[in-house]
């Protein structure tokens, strides 16, 4: 296959950016996405040039390292596929494909197709956990956990925080992203003590850095763990809930 | 300095030796706790887990992770579960037992105490991933769920779907988090350890490269954790992610860390194959696959049929007629042996003739497509998305893969390197499993060092330095090597050759798989020794760097860590060489039983290989014996 790229090169944050098209030849349909960069990189090293800038590590979908915006849609056109998993036999020969980075405001390009995620884990940091020091575990049957919640909490927990909710939301919401981690938390017993507060400090932490849902939807068609927006329901309700919560809570304590 | 290598581990009955330690060892106090300083490098399951853990003791800790979060580190892949002796399922497991089995699995190579301490511990790591939130397969009691797993008759692996990793090690990042939110762990994403800071014979520091900006900064502490995972990706096509690298663990080698057993590794027999020659890495499938799977190839190297219409009788499955007691589910390293001989004799499969038939027809006839898919769906949905075939109809192709490495950077029952103030954690380590590792046992690993062994042995040498300060980053020490390092990344830039660096990481992967992976022979091995030292010159003469210093730059990264692999490369081949037996994963052609099993020699190589680099010339290697007490070694056999 021969192929025509159109890829964002940018050299630093605070430069400007421009497409830059690249033909590559010899591309097999076994290649994936990654390697088909790969390939041109090598191209590009041999003939004197500077490769294209890109992340990936794990290359089995699950680490969420690699972000591509291909051809306008995060991770590309196969449904509930992340960049590394897609392969080239979903392209034909002679196809034009562009290729940006993250397009996100809270997400600036570091370089070519990298760009800064840290603000997901600021969102965590805020309270996306459960308080349990080092040894100060309980039996872990001690609580029972329904199968059916365990399940669902597992669903939420598939998260692999790439970002494409982000990428793909036409507001830069985080919200698909801080419902998953919230909605594992609070679903399980063992989140229970923490549930109102830890609900109020992601949602709020969130807020400094993304823009505001408007229930699109595109970050479920986006998320290549397919994660459902129910959980977005799921984390408003709770937000709602931990304004009264909190603070009958902390007049019990008279 | 003459190195030391005293493994101290303490006395007393196996079940009572860590209790023992736990009292002798000396601790820090609490309010003084916070006047040290730790580095910990990596923040995969050991690297988090001890983070979190130091700090919520009270350590001052600064966590480094060269990935753009601590979520992303390779750990995050691992499948199949963590095993733990709770005996939920009532079937007489045991503390002992899992020791036994791990010991048993290693080939008699491990050391006993360390391995007893795992099983010990693993409960405790359970109790406190379900704490965390881990979502755990459960019952429809509630209750924590449990699959088998190969080398064990009980039923003792906890799992999360096939993400148990994934799961394991959000939930250390989350605890890490917490203390990073709380401003008890300094976190440092996207830097990369570039060297080990020494002073008077002790690790005082690291210097690191900021990997967006190039910056190179000195940080010193009292204690240096490396966590830095294993070095799989020396093989190049391995089942590791592609930042994976031995870098950090070989720099503190070339300070003085001597590298344990650096030959033994782990070559997972159901990993896809390579589907061309632009193949970047392996993914690897579920072991369980080879429950119900059947394997075969072609009697006849000539055949042209699809594999589906290839009758019965035209069919050999190798592992049945070779193992008949076994069969399909001999031990990983017997099952990647025998198919890397069909493949080399010829007979193929696919359309590189590169991987062996894993073939369902039968399971599903017997079973129904239903029941099949409930157990393999999700595998078989991960292999189509691969290669595009459908599993259900045509038998799948599986060939073996570089997966984990057993050694690494030897240390002692506290986990300390032959550097004092220098520790590794998890697979950095030559481990606690031997010359083999069983299944779920490497998460099982990372996390009993991370969470609940390092933060009690760290006080032992920490407390001798009360009222000390780290060392300045303005000694000497650290501005020679700033100089050092920057200096090689200038070196690197200025090759102005014709090849880029995977060039080069991709002939040496060729030459180690070929002569020092599945299975090794003396003459290959110093054929080895050779090849990698040409190909290394023209890595140096004739590779190509581009780019500059002072941004991302992936091709400077690669240069680096691949010439490290190059030295590696050498110490894995001269250690399997001078290892004159087979044992699990070191399997050399010339020490085997008559009916093709690993033969150890057990009089002249019970023992640990800790090499010590010598900058002057050969590495020298010292042998540090291994006394079994409590278990008695015996020869493997699966037929």
């Amino acid at each position: 296959m021969r192929l025509h790229l159109r890829i964002w090169r940018q050299d630093s944050p605070s430069s400007g950016g421009a497409f830059v098209e690249h033909t590559v030849n010899d591309i097999s349909e076994e290649m994936s996405f990654l390697e088909m960069l790969d390939h041109l990189n090598d191209g590009l090293t041999k003939a004197g040039g500077i490769p294209v800038e890109f992340e990936s590590d794990c290359r089995e979908g699950i680490c969420g390292t690699c972000a591509l915006l291909i051809d306008g849609i995060a991770h590309g056109p196969q449904l509930g596929t992340a960049t590394c998993q897609l392969h080239m036999r979903k392209f034909s020969d002679g196809d034009t494909i562009t290729i940006e980075p993250w397009r996100a405001t809270s997400f600036p390009v570091i370089r070519d197709l990298v760009t800064d995620r840290t603000p997901l884990d600021k969102i965590i940091a805020a309270g996306g956990y459960i308080s349990v020091n080092t040894g100060s575990a309980l039996d872990a049957n001690t609580f029972p956990i329904p199968a059916v919640v365990a399940e669902i909490a597992m669903d939420a927990a598939s998260c692999i925080g790439c970002g494409a909710c982000v990428a793909a939301c036409p507001n830069g919401a985080g919200n698909l992203f801080t419902a998953a981690k919230v909605s594992q938390l609070n679903l399980l017993p063992q989140g229970q003590a923490e549930r109102w507060d830890r609900t109020a400090a992601m949602v709020e932490e969130m807020d400094k850095w993304f823009g505001s849902c408007t229930n699109f939807g595109e970050c479920e068609t986006a998320c290549p763990k397919e994660i459902s927006i129910d959980f977005i329901a799921m984390m408003n309700k709770d937000y709602v809930k931990s304004k009264f919560k909190n603070q009958r809570l902390l007049s019990q304590k008279g | 300095m003459a190195l030391e290598l005293n493994p101290g581990i303490p006395e007393g009955p196996l079940a009572d030796k860590w209790n023992n330690h736990k009292f002798n060892v000396k601790l820090v106090n609490p309010a003084n706790k916070r006047k040290f300083k730790v580095i910990v490098v990596g923040t995969g399951l050991a690297g988090a887990s001890a983070a979190a853990t130091l700090a919520e003791l009270g350590y001052e800790v600064q966590a480094f992770t060269f990935h753009d979060s601590p979520r992303r580190a390779h750990s995050i892949a691992a499948q199949g579960g963590i095993n733990a002796s709770k005996n939920y399922q009532n079937d007489g497991d045991s503390d002992y037992r899992l020791f036994h089995d791990t010991i048993k699995g290693g080939d008699y190579r491990g050391r006993e105490a360390n391995t007893y301490r795992l099983a010990e511990l693993s409960g405790n790591i359970i109790d406190q991933a379900a704490a965390q939130g881990v979502p755990f397969a459960r019952d429809y009691g509630g209750l924590l769920d449990n699959r088998s797993f190969g080398g064990a008759q009980v039923s003792r692996t906890f799992y999360a779907r096939g993400q148990t990793g994934q799961q394991l090690l959000l939930g250390a990042y989350s605890a890490l988090m917490r203390q990073v939110g709380a401003g008890t762990v300094d976190l440092r994403v996207r830097e990369e350890m570039l060297e080990l800071v020494m002073k008077d014979g002790e690790a005082v520091g690291i210097i690191t490269r900021n990997l967006a900006t190039g910056e190179m900064t000195s940080h010193s502490a009292h204690a240096v954790v490396l966590a830095t995972g294993g070095y799989s990706n020396v093989y190049y096509l391995s089942t590791n992610a592609m930042y994976s690298n031995t870098s950090a663990i070989w720099r503190a080698h070339r300070q003085g860390a001597a590298f344990a057993n650096p030959c033994y590794t782990q070559i997972h027999p159901t990993c896809i194959p390579s589907s061309d020659e632009f193949q970047s890495k392996l993914t690897l499938m579920s072991e369980s696959l080879r429950n119900d799977g059947r394997i075969w190839v072609p009697k006849d190297e000539k055949e042209s049929r699809l594999a589906k219409d290839i009758p019965e009788e035209d069919r050999d499955y190798f592992l049945e007629r070779k193992y008949p007691a076994f069969g399909n589910l001999v031990p990983r390293d017997v099952a990647s042996r025998n198919a890397k001989a069909q493949v080399d004799a010829g007979k193929g499969g696919g359309p590189l003739k590169n991987g062996v038939f894993l073939d369902f027809a039968d399971a599903i006839e017997r079973l129904g497509k239903d029941v099949v898919e409930t157990r393999y769906g999700n595998l078989f949905e991960m292999y189509e998305r691969i290669t595009d075939e459908n599993p259900y109809e045509t038998p799948m192709r599986i060939f073996p893969a570089p997966h984990y490495t057993m050694g690494g950077l030897w240390v002692d029952y506290n986990l300390m390197t032959s550097i004092p103030g220098c520790y590794a954690i998890g697979e950095a380590n030559f481990s606690d499993h031997g010359a083999n590792r069983l299944g779920a046992s490497a998460l099982m690993q990372g996390l009993a060092d991370g969470y609940f062994v390092l933060p009690y042995t760290i006080g032992d040498f920490l407390s001798k330095k009360l009222g000390d300060s780290p060392v300045s980053t303005d000694d000497e020490v650290f501005s020679e090597a700033l100089a050092k390092v920057e200096a090689e990344a200038k070196m690197w830039l200025s090759k102005a050759g014709t090849k880029p660096v995977d060039y080069f990481h991709r002939q040496l992967g060729k030459i180690l798989m070929d002569k020092c992976g599945v299975e090794r022979t003396a003459e290959g091995l110093t054929q080895a020794i050779d090849e990698i030292e040409a190909l290394n010159k023209e890595f140096h003469a004739d590779v190509r760097v581009p780019g500059s210093a002072d941004t991302i730059n992936s091709s400077l990264e690669k240069a680096g860590r691949v010439a490290d692999f190059f030295e590696l490369a050498d110490l894995m081949c001269r250690d399997a060489l001078t290892r004159e037996e087979s044992c699990g994963g070191h399997f050399r052609l010339e020490y085997q039983t008559e009916s093709g099993e690993a033969l150890r020699d057990d009089e002249n190589f019970t023992h640990v290989a800790a090499w010590e680099f010598n900058p002057a010339g050969e590495p020298i290697r010292h042998a540090i014996d291994l006394d079994f007490e409590f278990v008695t070694p015996t020869q493997r056999s699966y037929e």
